[in-house]
């Protein structure tokens, strides 16, 4: 130990726990598969993060064990420690190390959140041009659903209930796709305990969302009853479903598959049951997906009177989405939740 | 163990302030317990007796352990739900608790830990008693303020409880509207009623503590000597202060639209859902730190005595409470990024947020370096506080991690965010409580805690920690949210050992409890200053005074001089010399 | 005793570093100290009202026109009321600078109209309640009008509380004086501020909506 000069440990020390962390940094595997263009700018940044945040614990961590253990005190020895009450440029230091780091990690998620599609400024209003989440909505079966679903709406006539398009929050257009719009636009509408997708362009309304791979999609995102939020971990990405507020998410699918849409708002009861799936599929396999549906709901009529929903009990007010949602009417009058898991991962 | 902080009375001055002081005292409310006048003052008081705990008693030392008491007794309540949440979670379907009495259960989970466990067990315990204590003062500035913003806790909390009558709350602590709006009217009512009487209690207690610490200070005690505990409370209080009233008005809005048919959270009548998230945000971000701060004060004062060295920048860490306190008003978008909420305010919040690491740091990087060069003594109290900076150091790097916006998307409203806010709530606030139970309990009852239970407990709360928070980062990276009774079948086994965990933390409070209790009654005398500290609470008895010294004490160097001003860094065999 | 209330007043009177004062603060200190708490209290409470003004700013920002038809505001009595209710603040100074003077019924008198005037912005604010023709429930401008202003009514309710406190203790000889009237002085700074808040919310109910 006497012969190794301190500075020559750390600098070894150093190296060694860079090395460790750029590749616990690489390695980590705690997220799942990617399967939008989004996941690996996201997972990249995570990444990154991953590698400072190892860096800094085993550095932190491992002084305060070696402190620990070799400061502790001798037997029978009450003296004081060492009178040092501090040191200017080392608090300099540690101050503007972690001030560099996050400001460097602000500018990286500034970035990354610009590539995303954070900031897309002129998205909504060509999006409010084509399909305006109004006439989204009248195109759905029930369509009441829009109507208060809270209780009082004594003497409140409204000018703001039919309110313009306002501004949509959320992912937008990404850098590369400004000024186009999406190939395909699907309108989703969270309720309690479901998720309805209806496709504007072919007039299908489905309890799954299904996307070509490959494309560019945009989802409008409303909520009749309370807030949800919609998320589908593969995507790594989310965005609320707010009532009286639309919100949309722009992605571009990179990997077919089956996976999970989850509700991540505290939203009633059976939150955690609100789920539905999100099927990536080639764009062959989706076309056809879309005629089906559509013959097949041309054969049902269209509910047009105007119910309240609030009237109905659950398993009236959710029958007309059963079928999409692959329950049948009674399992949803139990609603065990449980069955609802099984029946959606089946 | 006087000596260190050399008395050097200029006796018949002290004397004479004495008399001033009760001369001016005349007018306002003293706490005299029988057979202590102004003219018996100089004899030795009496202590409190136990039912003196039951009653509106003014004394700040009487207030803070009603304070502490009933704060623990809350959290237990707190746990039992919580492992009642956790068995739920063994399996992945719903099974075990009713869907609706998991979310009221959630939802009075997180209520009763944090406005009824760690704000009043932090704020209005250690505050309160030991506030007026470390600066030299003879109680706070407003007794009787005091007592009352006290008593506003065991009605809320009865409130709460009561609320299970008729279902309880069931939207979650934030009671986003509209569910909150439309899910069980009574409840949500006895929620926000209850809310708006902890918060009441919050403010006042911070008026007293902001006045007390400012204006209450003993003469001889500079401002680079009052002990950074007190900084701490300072920052606290005046974030409290400021925040506090915006979730009041945010609560008032709710209820109104709940009761009396207003329309602020209706969207179909022209209401705006976002606008209480701002409002609740605006208090309840900085709530974290109204959580946190006081513990950052307590380990200021636990690591220093412990470790038998000064605090390793003792500025730094003073200003860096106050850095928080600013820039902690500044940060609570970073709750909204998945809402609605635009993007030029995703980005200046995920800035801000991350800046917030900043001052976070210098206080670990402070706290460490104390360790450097140091005589570490392993008490449980220093256990826990080293054990504190170890896990705090993981929930302020998850921390970093979420109030970056693009990453935020992906994890936000996961287990993810509870394991973190775990990691610095239970594994901050939590050991931090413990660890100042353990090194102030002495100077509370007059009796020792039994060290060997304590070690006990330590082991088993750190283990159940890491076993029950630990692998929340990995569900909900995995995809898992919060807030559910039912998870997909995938989870189950990252879900078992959160289970084993969170029974193993249950398992842990036992020792403690009995330990606390037995110590009590029981336990070895503690003398004066059992730790060798040198903040003003450790130059009175155990327990101190009614009115905390005969003769108020002469501040003659810092709260944490060690190895300086005739200590040396030698064996120094002092004898203890007790109050004259 | 004297001397050391002469030097409290000096601290309330002058922006003393309280550090450099803070002897005398300890020991004499404890009258100031009532004040301090309240205008450390009243900081907080002005961050409620904070709260609900910046709630209604954004309702306002967000609707086509505000107020919608038909909850429009009427001004007349409002603005009498604000005459009153700022007047009310010099007059109540005039109780406090005539306590000061050791005017017991000088102060009596000050306070006495003041608490009229108190409630008669009362009265006033309950015609105009009674005469609005729309209620709390109409629309999102008439839930932020009736419950600011009787959030605001509820607080001058208080104030008028406390200056009927004052006179009443103010029977007792000897319990306000020259040099011991804090209550009184915490009675006035408690008006005051009700009377600040009232200047931004008639800003913002009333003459803003005129735009």
């Amino acid at each position: 130990m006497k012969q190794i000069p301190v500075s020559l440990l750390t600098l070894v020390a150093g190296v060694v726990i860079a090395f460790f962390s750029l590749w616990v940094g690489q390695n980590h595997h705690l997220l799942p598969e990617q399967a939008s263009e989004q996941a690996p700018l996201v997972d990249g940044f995570f990444n990154v993060m991953v590698t400072i945040a190892t860096a800094l614990f085993i550095v932190v961590q491992g002084a305060i064990l070696i402190f620990a253990i070799k400061y502790r005190k001798p037997k029978d020895d009450d003296s004081d420690g060492l009178p040092i009450e501090g040191n200017f440029s080392v608090e300099i230091f540690w101050t503007a190390i972690p001030a560099l780091i996050v400001i460097g990690l602000g500018i990286y998620s500034v970035e990354v959140y610009r590539a995303m599609g954070g900031f897309d400024p002129a998205g909504y209003e060509m999006i409010a041009h084509h399909h305006g989440a109004s006439s989204a909505i009248a195109k759905m079966p029930g369509s009441a659903m829009a109507a208060p679903i809270i209780a009082d709406s004594e003497g409140t006539i409204s000018e703001t209930a039919s309110a313009p398009v306002e501004k949509k929050y959320g992912i937008g257009a990404t850098p590369e796709e400004e000024g186009k719009a999406a190939s395909l636009v699907v309108d989703v509408t969270a309720m309690q305990y479901a998720w309805i997708f209806n496709y504007p362009d072919s007039g299908v309304t489905s309890g799954e969302l299904h996307v070509p791979v490959g494309k560019d999609v945009l989802l409008n995102i409303t909520a009749v009853d309370v807030i949800h939020s919609f998320w589908v971990p593969q995507f790594r990405l989310k965005q609320d479903a707010i009532p009286g507020q639309p919100t949309q998410l722009r992605f571009v699918a990179i990997k077919e598959g089956d996976f999970p849409i989850v509700c991540t708002e505290l939203c009633g009861s059976y939150h955690g049951g609100m789920r539905a799936r999100a099927i990536v599929e080639t764009p062959e396999k989706f076309d056809s997906w879309i005629t089906e549906n559509q013959v097949a709901q041309q054969q049902e009529s269209i509910q047009t009177v105007a119910t309240n929903p609030t009237d109905l009990p659950t398993s009236e007010f959710l029958a007309p989405y059963t079928k999409e949602m692959g329950i049948d009417a009674h399992s949803l009058t139990h609603l065990h939740p449980g069955a609802i898991v099984s029946s959606m991962s089946n | 163990m006087t000596k260190q902080l050399v008395r050097k009375f200029s006796y018949k001055r002290l004397i004479l302030t004495d008399e001033k002081r009760f001369m001016a005292q005349a007018q306002l409310p003293l706490n005299t317990p029988p057979g202590m006048s102004g003219d018996s003052a100089k004899e030795h008081p009496k202590a409190w007796k136990w039912y003196d705990y039951f009653t509106f008693n003014i004394d700040h030392k009487v207030i803070g352990i009603q304070y502490l008491v009933t704060a623990f007794f809350f959290y237990l309540i707190g746990g039992l739900m919580a492992m009642a949440m956790r068995a739920e979670l063994l399996t992945p379907d719903s099974d075990f608790l009713d869907p609706t009495l998991y979310n009221a259960f959630l939802t009075n989970h997180g209520t009763f830990m944090i406005f009824l466990w760690i704000v009043p067990a932090a704020i209005g315990g250690f505050g309160n008693f030991l506030v007026p204590l470390m600066v030299g003062a003879r109680d706070m500035a407003f007794p009787k303020l005091n007592a009352i913003a006290f008593w506003l806790n065991p009605p809320a909390g009865a409130i709460l409880l009561a609320s299970f009558f008729f279902g309880g709350s069931q939207t979650g602590w934030t009671a986003y509207p509209p569910l909150s709006l439309i899910t069980n009217n009574i409840g949500q009512s006895m929620w926000i009623l209850s809310i708006v009487l902890v918060g009441t209690s919050s403010i006042l207690g911070s008026v007293n503590f902001v006045i007390t610490i400012l204006f209450m200070r003993v003469p001889s005690m500079q401002l680079t000597q009052v002990p950074l505990f007190c900084w701490a409370m300072l920052a606290t209080s005046v974030l409290a202060l400021f925040s506090t009233p915006v979730l009041a008005a945010g609560l008032v809005l709710l209820l109104f639209d709940i009761n009396f048919g207003t329309s602020f959270f209706k969207p179909d009548a022209g209401g705006n859902v976002i606008i209480y998230q701002h409002l609740f945000w605006f208090y309840s971000h900085p709530a974290v730190y109204l959580m946190i701060l006081p513990i950052f004060g307590i380990m200021s004062e636990i690591i220093p005595v412990h470790a038998k060295k000064p605090i390793f920048g003792y500025k730094a860490i003073a200003y860096s409470s106050l850095a928080i306190c600013f820039v902690g008003l500044f940060v609570w978008v970073h709750h909204m990024f998945t809402s609605g909420t635009p993007p030029w305010m995703r980005m200046f919040f995920t800035i801000s947020t991350l800046i917030v690491a900043v001052p976070t740091g210098v206080k670990i990087f402070g706290w460490v370096a104390t360790l450097w060069g140091g005589k570490i003594r392993y008490t449980t109290a220093m256990l826990f506080a080293i054990g504190l900076l170890s896990m705090f150091v993981i929930g302020g790097i998850s921390g970093v991690t979420l109030g970056t916006a693009p990453f935020d998307l992906h994890v936000h409203d996961t287990y993810y965010v509870v394991g973190h806010f775990h990691y610095v709530l239970f594994g901050g606030s939590v050991f931090g409580i413990y660890a100042g139970i353990y090194h102030w309990f002495p100077k509370m009852t007059g009796r020792m805690l039994n060290e060997t239970w304590g070690k006990v407990h330590f082991i088993l709360t750190f283990i159940g920690t890491h076993l029950t928070f630990l692998p929340m980062h990995e569900l909900g990276l995995q995809g898992m949210p919060r807030r559910v009774a039912m998870y997909d079948p995938q989870f189950i086994s990252l879900n078992q050992i959160c289970t084993f965990g969170s029974i193993l933390l249950g398992i842990s409070v036992i020792p403690f409890f009995f330990n606390a209790l037995w110590s009590w009654m029981y336990g070895e005398k503690a003398s004066d200053n059992p730790w060798d500290g040198l903040s003003l609470e450790w130059t009175t008895s155990s327990p101190p005074l009614i009115e905390n010294w005969e003769v108020l004490p002469v501040v003659t160097h810092g709260p944490y001089d060690y190895g300086m001003n005739g200590r040396s860094a030698t064996t120094d065999k002092a004898p203890s010399e007790s109050v004259s | 005793m004297q001397g050391a209330i002469e030097t409290s007043e000096t601290i309330l009177n002058s922006s003393v570093d309280p550090a450099a004062t803070k002897e005398v603060a300890h020991h004499e200190g404890h009258p100031d100290l009532r004040v301090w708490g309240l205008l450390t209290f009243l900081a907080s409470e002005s961050l409620m009202f904070g709260g609900f003004f910046a709630s209604y700013l954004i309702y306002r920002g967000g609707a086509a026109n505000w107020p919608p038809e038909g909850t429009e505001v009427e001004l007349l009595v409002p603005a009498i009321n604000t005459f009153i209710l700022v007047s009310s603040s010099f007059v109540i100074h005039l109780g406090d600078t005539a306590i000061k003077k050791n005017n017991l019924n000088g102060m009596r008198l000050w306070y006495a109209v003041t608490a009229l005037m108190g409630a008669t912005f009362l009265g006033g604010q309950v015609y105009e309640y009674l005469t609005l023709g729309y209620g709390l429930t109409t629309n999102i401008f008439s839930n932020c009008f009736y419950l600011m202003t009787g959030f605001h009514g509820l607080h001058v309710f208080v104030g008028l509380l406390l200056i009927l406190g004052v006179l009443w203790r103010s029977r007792r000889s000897g319990h306000y004086s020259a040099t011991k009237h804090v209550g009184i002085e915490m009675a006035e700074i408690y008006w005051h501020f009700v009377d600040i808040i009232w200047i931004i919310l008639f800003t913002l109910l009333y003459i803003l909506t005129m735009f």
